[in-house]
This record gives structure tokens, sequence and C-alpha cells, in this order.
């Protein structure tokens, strides 16, 4: 079994292997975050000269979704980091369930914001500004900025929570078949940081398109 | 025991290999041929612009040559050819490391930009764009060229950078062999590192950008369509965020390069370690702070300008801390003169006057007068072509018998250093003239008036495309039949040297001592075999 966890060769042991990998997803991540950060400037700067349309966008979310989803993340962050210390511990099945409910709250929250897409759509909320909807609401001409913006935004960040929910659904089964084991529990707590991330930029984006009005 | 290059056999050990000297070489391989079709594309340019009338190309092809010139040459060449080419293959040897932190991922980044380098490369065959390498909206959102393959490819390449940058910035912290400390490392390798900070920091913005122009250009989502809300100026202020840094992706390797070569041929320390290995990082820090010097006339207001063009003149405060210490270190030292060594006086005229035309063109009553003219191209290739390319020629030189395990001809490697420097020159001299003169860039035809200049530099851009051919053939002969090179060809002290050339396949035989990268001091002035090879 992989259980005597040996280094790869080209590492003097197993403890420089693990902080290579830390320090590498610590990186992948501030790289990630620089992904976002074009998208919060033009959040900013389409603010700034179109508030009225901004607030008008806002203040027409639908609040309660992007609040749910909210707690949905948050929740699913605390079980990924409670299911990396019960590996630690080589509590496997616990890890295991909990790595499973942190893929069952990713999925509702795709489901919420499919949801949430779906209603958008059905408004004419569309991204590019190409609908009725925006021809009613012409005097506010940052509006389409505005729906292009979140639906962007919000779109790439569901790319990662969907990337993020494979990657766990990859540890967790190593979990359940008993290949992912404590001394290996790094593995694990690097895709939890990833996940961390998600969480991280959503508390961001929550304010960003249903709060602030 | 067998080196690197007779480890294994077959395609395959090369395209699926997992050492970082082979995807190095990869890397150099691939950047090379992008070299040479980016140079092709501008001898073309040259070639048209010899005469004031549109010859043998209509305006459309000009502009879609100068697009795909600059394209090929700063993302398939120059960004990845020093970090991912030389970077690749010497910075594990040089912190005593069996290999980068992680290897797979490292081929997973040559891969990456083969896929990018053939997606640009598919995109350019079905029509090429003719926005510019920098895809400015609205017009690369409504141009009916094949901007979007192009900006898929460049999309691409730029996760190919930033997964490079990633495995060097964790290998400089987590693989340095013991008693190798942060200041005990080569400089080439804080170059390397201050590269990978960029890369991984100012890339991810870039691939946002151009996405979202993509989606604009595909999609008609109008993000910088000002009747839709969006601003196209605030696209040009994303573009540089990166572009900008990515001039010091290019410049700060090759900045590594120099100070290796001047250590070696002047067989001393340089005159302060700490002075070149704290301006790296301050000019990768500075340059994430100038990108505004690019939209001087785009609108900006007075005070930014004036902040932007102070903070740009920052730059050249780092810089010249390193141009003093690189003299510092030529002084009185033992001087062997050699093709690299060449390139790097070359580089040290070119890359100066590059510099002090940068801070001229940061003043901003002047940029006003040279701005969108040939005084700014001729700036950019002064640090572009000058610096990086001049620099990147002497690593060719200075690492080839480490690399090939072979000597090349010193009296022909000399030959080549004179001759691209003479092209380069003859080029780009004239074009700051034409460019003060009032001389607009991108136009396939100009008035009869500044004919003679241009006339000059295509015949200028004939030496330096010879010049570079001649060094292609000098190095493939060496290749073939070149002389064995030994450990310690140039008797450098640094680390790479001190191991077989070609290496083994892990490096070193034996655990090294790595002390000392360049300690000279008990060295009774040997003479290297530098001058018949």
């Amino acid at each position: 079994m992989p259980e005597a966890a040996t280094h790869e060769a080209h590492f003097e042991s197993l403890e420089r292997q693990k902080m290579a990998a830390r320090l590498g997803t610590w990186v992948f991540l501030a790289s990630e975050l620089l992904l976002f950060a074009g998208l919060l400037a033009l959040y900013a700067s389409g603010r700034a000269s179109h508030p009225e349309a901004f607030r008008y966008g806002v203040a027409h979310a639908m609040v309660w979704a992007g609040t749910v989803n909210t707690f949905v993340l948050l929740t699913s962050s605390f079980c990924i980091a409670r299911a990396v210390h019960a590996l630690r511990a080589d509590r496997r099945r616990l890890a295991g369930a909990l790595t499973g409910l942190t893929l069952v709250l990713a999925v509702a929250f795709l489901a919420l914001k499919g949801y949430e897409y779906h209603h958008h759509l059905a408004h004419g909320q569309v991204p590019g500004g190409r609908s009725a909807y925006f021809v009613e609401h012409a005097e506010l001409t940052g509006l389409p900025a505005f729906f292009t913006l979140y639906w962007i935004t919000t779109g790439t960040h569901a790319v990662h929570v969907t990337v993020g929910a494979a990657v766990l659904a990859f540890f967790g089964l190593s979990i359940v078949r008993g290949r992912l084991r404590a001394p290996r529990a790094h593995r694990l707590e690097m895709a939890a940081l990833y996940w961390h991330l998600v969480d991280a930029i959503w508390i961001f984006l929550w304010p960003m398109y249903y709060l602030m009005k | 025991m067998t080196d690197y290059l007779r480890a294994d056999r077959g395609i395959a050990s090369w395209l699926l290999t997992r050492d970082h000297k082979r995807i190095g070489v990869l890397f150099l391989v691939a950047t090379g041929v992008a070299l040479l079709v980016g140079g092709l594309f501008a001898l073309f340019m040259r070639l048209e612009l010899a005469t004031p009338e549109a010859t043998m190309i209509d305006e459309g092809s000009y502009n879609r040559l100068f697009t795909l010139h600059g394209v090929t040459m700063v993302w398939l060449f120059m960004i990845p050819a020093i970090p991912a080419g030389f970077g690749n293959f010497l910075l594990p040897i040089m912190i005593g490391a069996e290999d980068v932190a992680f290897p797979k991922l490292n081929l997973a980044s040559f891969h990456v930009y083969v896929v990018g380098a053939l997606v640009t490369l598919f995109g350019m065959l079905i029509g090429g764009a003719d926005t510019g390498w920098t895809f400015y909206v609205p017009y690369a959102a409504g141009t009916p060229t094949a901007v979007i393959p192009i900006l898929v490819g460049v999309f691409v390449l730029g996760w190919s950078s930033v997964i490079t940058g990633l495995n060097f910035i964790v290998t400089v912290h987590t693989m340095r062999a013991e008693g190798i400390g942060w200041f005990d490392m080569p400089l080439f390798v804080w170059a390397i590192y201050a590269t990978s900070i960029i890369q991984v920091l100012a890339t991810p913005v870039l691939g946002m950008s151009l996405a979202l122009v993509g989606l604009d250009a595909g999609f008609d989502l109008g993000v910088f369509d000002p009747e839709r809300g969006g601003d196209p100026v605030l696209y040009q202020h994303l573009f540089w965020f990166y572009s900008h840094p990515a001039v010091y992706i290019m410049v700060l390797p090759a900045m590594g390069v120099v100070t290796e070569t001047i250590c070696t041929f002047a067989r001393k320390n340089p005159l302060s370690y700490r002075a070149i290995a704290y301006s790296t990082l301050g000019i990768a820090f500075v340059g994430f702070l100038a990108w505004g010097h690019h939209m001087f006339t785009a609108g900006m207001s007075t005070f930014d300008a004036a902040a932007f063009g102070i903070l740009s003149m920052l730059v050249s405060i780092f810089s010249a801390i390193k141009v003093f210490t690189w003299v510092g270190t030529l002084h009185r030292g033992a001087i062997h003169v050699s093709t690299p060594l060449a390139y790097v006086f070359a580089f040290l005229f070119l890359f100066v006057f590059g510099g002090m035309t940068g801070v001229a063109v940061a003043t901003t009553s002047l940029d006003v007068h040279w701005h969108d003219t040939y005084f700014v191209v001729a700036h950019f290739h002064f640090i572009m072509v000058g610096g990086t390319l001049t620099a990147y020629l002497a690593a060719l030189h200075y690492w080839f018998p480490k690399i090939t395990g072979r000597r090349y001809s010193e009296r022909a490697g000399l030959v080549g250093a004179v001759l691209v420097f003479v092209g380069f020159t003859t080029t780009f001299v004239p074009q700051f003239l034409l460019g003060n003169m009032g001389m607009p860039r991108r136009y396939a035809t100009y008035p009869e008036q500044f004919a003679a200049l241009n006339a000059m530099s295509t015949v200028g851009s004939w030496v330096l495309g010879l010049g570079l051919a001649w060094v292609l053939g000098v190095l493939a002969k060496a290749l073939v039949a070149g002389a064995r090179a030994g450990e310690d060809p140039w008797g450098s002290a640094s680390f790479e040297w001190r191991t077989a050339s070609p290496p083994p396949k892990h490096n070193f035989e034996a655990p090294p001592v790595l002390v000392g990268c360049y300690d000279y001091t008990g060295e009774a002035d040997g003479e290297p075999e530098v001058r018949h090879a």
C-alpha cells in the first residue's frame, strides 16, 4: 500500500515535497486572484461611471438566492476544512463523508446559480445588452455593462466551482477507496485551499452583485 | 555515466521527458523557430518600406504583417526564450537540484506552449489579424480578420508562462541544495526568480483581458463598448497592466545572462552581489506601477500622467544600478574577450541607449511629440532587440558548450556578433531620426522626404538578418563538428560549470561542493581556451 509515504526521487525528503506542494498551491491561488482582479477593476470603473445603472442592477438581483448561496459555500468550506483534519487523524470514513457533503453543497450552489441564470434569461437580462429589457431601460446606459459583467464574473466563478468540485470528487473517491490516507493528507489540504479561494472570491461577489444597492 | 542527451533515445523520450534540461532544449528549439518566423516577417516589412510607395503588398497585408511580427516575437519568442529555455536548463543545476519541483507540470508547460503556438499559427494561416500585437478595442472587437484564434492562442501561451513561473518560484524556495542560501545562488537565478513573480501575477490579468476582447469579437458582448457602458481605454489599462511588466519578463532574464557572462569573462566577483539581486526585485516591483505611460495621449489627467511618468523613471534608477555594477565589475578585471562578452558589450551600449530614450519618452511633454512615431518603435527595439535578443545570443554562445558538449569557432562567433551589432544599429538608429521628424508607425507608405533613412534602415535589416543566419550556421556547424568542450571551457567558477558538458541525466554525478559561484580570488589568471576553439 502507498501508506509508507515515500517522496519523489528529486526531493530530498517528504517534508520538502509537502512544502513545495503548499507553496505551489499558494502561488497558484495568487495567480487566480489576479485573474479575477481584472473583473473587479472593470466593476469598480463601471460603477464609478454609471452609479445609477449599477445600483439599479444590484437592487433587482435575487438577493435571497445570492445569500443562500453564500451560506452554502461557507458551510462547504467548513466541511472540507474539517475533512482535512479528519484525514490527518486517519478517520477515513468521517473525512470521506465530509468531502461528500462538500460536494453536495457545491452542486447545490451550482443548481441555485443555474436557477438564477434561468430567471435572468427569462427577463431578458442577458450578457451583451441586446434584448427588449435593455430597450425598456434605455435611460440607464450602464445597465448592459452591469449585466455583462455580472454574467462574466459569476460565470468565471461558477467555472471555478465546477473545477474545484471535480478535484474534490477525485480526492473523495481516493479517500473512500483507501488510496488517500493520513500521511498524504496534504493533498486534500491543497484541494481544500483551492476550495477556500472559490469561497473567498464569492464573499466579494456577494456584496458587489447583491447587496450594494 | 551517460549524459542527458544520450540517456534515452527516440522522439517520445524527448516529447514526454520530465528532465528539465531536455524541456529547456525543447523550448530553445521551439522559440528558435519562432525567432526565425518573426524575423522573416520583419525582413519582409523592411523590404516593403525600402521605397515610399506600396510596391509588393497592399496596406491591409502590411497591417497583418506587423501584427504577426509583434505577436510572434513577443509571445512566441521573447517571453519564453530565456526563462523557459535557458532558465529550465540552468536553474536547477545552479541551485544544485536534480530537477525542478514539479517535473510533470514543467512538461505540461511545454505542451501548453505548443498548443498555444499551433493555435496562433492556425490564426496566421487563415488570414492573420491586423490589430497590432496589442489588440486594442474597439477595432479588435470588429476586425474582419482572424483575430479570435490568435487571441485564443496567446491566452493559452499565457498559461504556459504562468506554469513555468510557478514552478521556478517553488523550485528556488524548496530545491536549493544544502548550503546554498539566497545570496549564494548565481545571480541568473535571481533574475529568473523575479521574472517568475511577474509571470505569475501579471499574466492572468492579460488572460482575462484577452478573453474579454475575444468575447466582444466572437459574441458581441460589448464589454468595452461605450454605447453599452463599457470603456475602451480601460482595456488599454488592463492590457498594459500585464504588458508593461512583460517588458521586464523579457529583459530581466537578459540582465541575468549579462551578469553571468561579465563575471566569468572578467574573472571577478560582481562589484556588489546584493545591488544586482535587489535591483532585480526592484525592477520587478516598480515595473508593476508604470503601465500608464503607454496611455499619455489616451485621455489621461495631467496628474496621473505625471505620476506614471515619475514611476517609469524609477525603473531607470534600478537599471542604472545594474549597469554601473556591471561596468564596475569589468573595471580592472582580467577580461577575456569572447563571443558572449562581445554580445554583452553590445548589450551595454544598446541597453543604455534604449534606456535613456525610455526616460525621454516617459516625460509627458516629449511623449506627446513622439507618441506613435518611429521614435517609439526604435526605443523599444533598442530594449527588446538590442537588450534581450543580444543577451539571448550571448547566452546561446555562452552555454552552448554546456548544453551540447561542443565548442563553436570563436573567430566565426565574433564575426556574427559584429554583423548583428552593425546590422542592428544601422536598422534602428535611422528610426529614431525618422520618428523625431514625425514619421508615424504602422503605415506601409510614407512621404518622399523619409526615403533615404528608410532605405538605410532596410539595408541594416539585411545585415542583421545575415548576422543571425551566420550565427545559425556557426552553431549548426559546431553541433556536428565542434571540438569537445570539457567541463568548464570558459574557466568559470559558476555552479553549472562544475559538472560534465553535457551534464549527466541527474545533473551531478556525485554530490557537488557548491560554494563561491563567483569566487576567482585564488586564481592565477589562467588563460581560458577562448581564443581558438
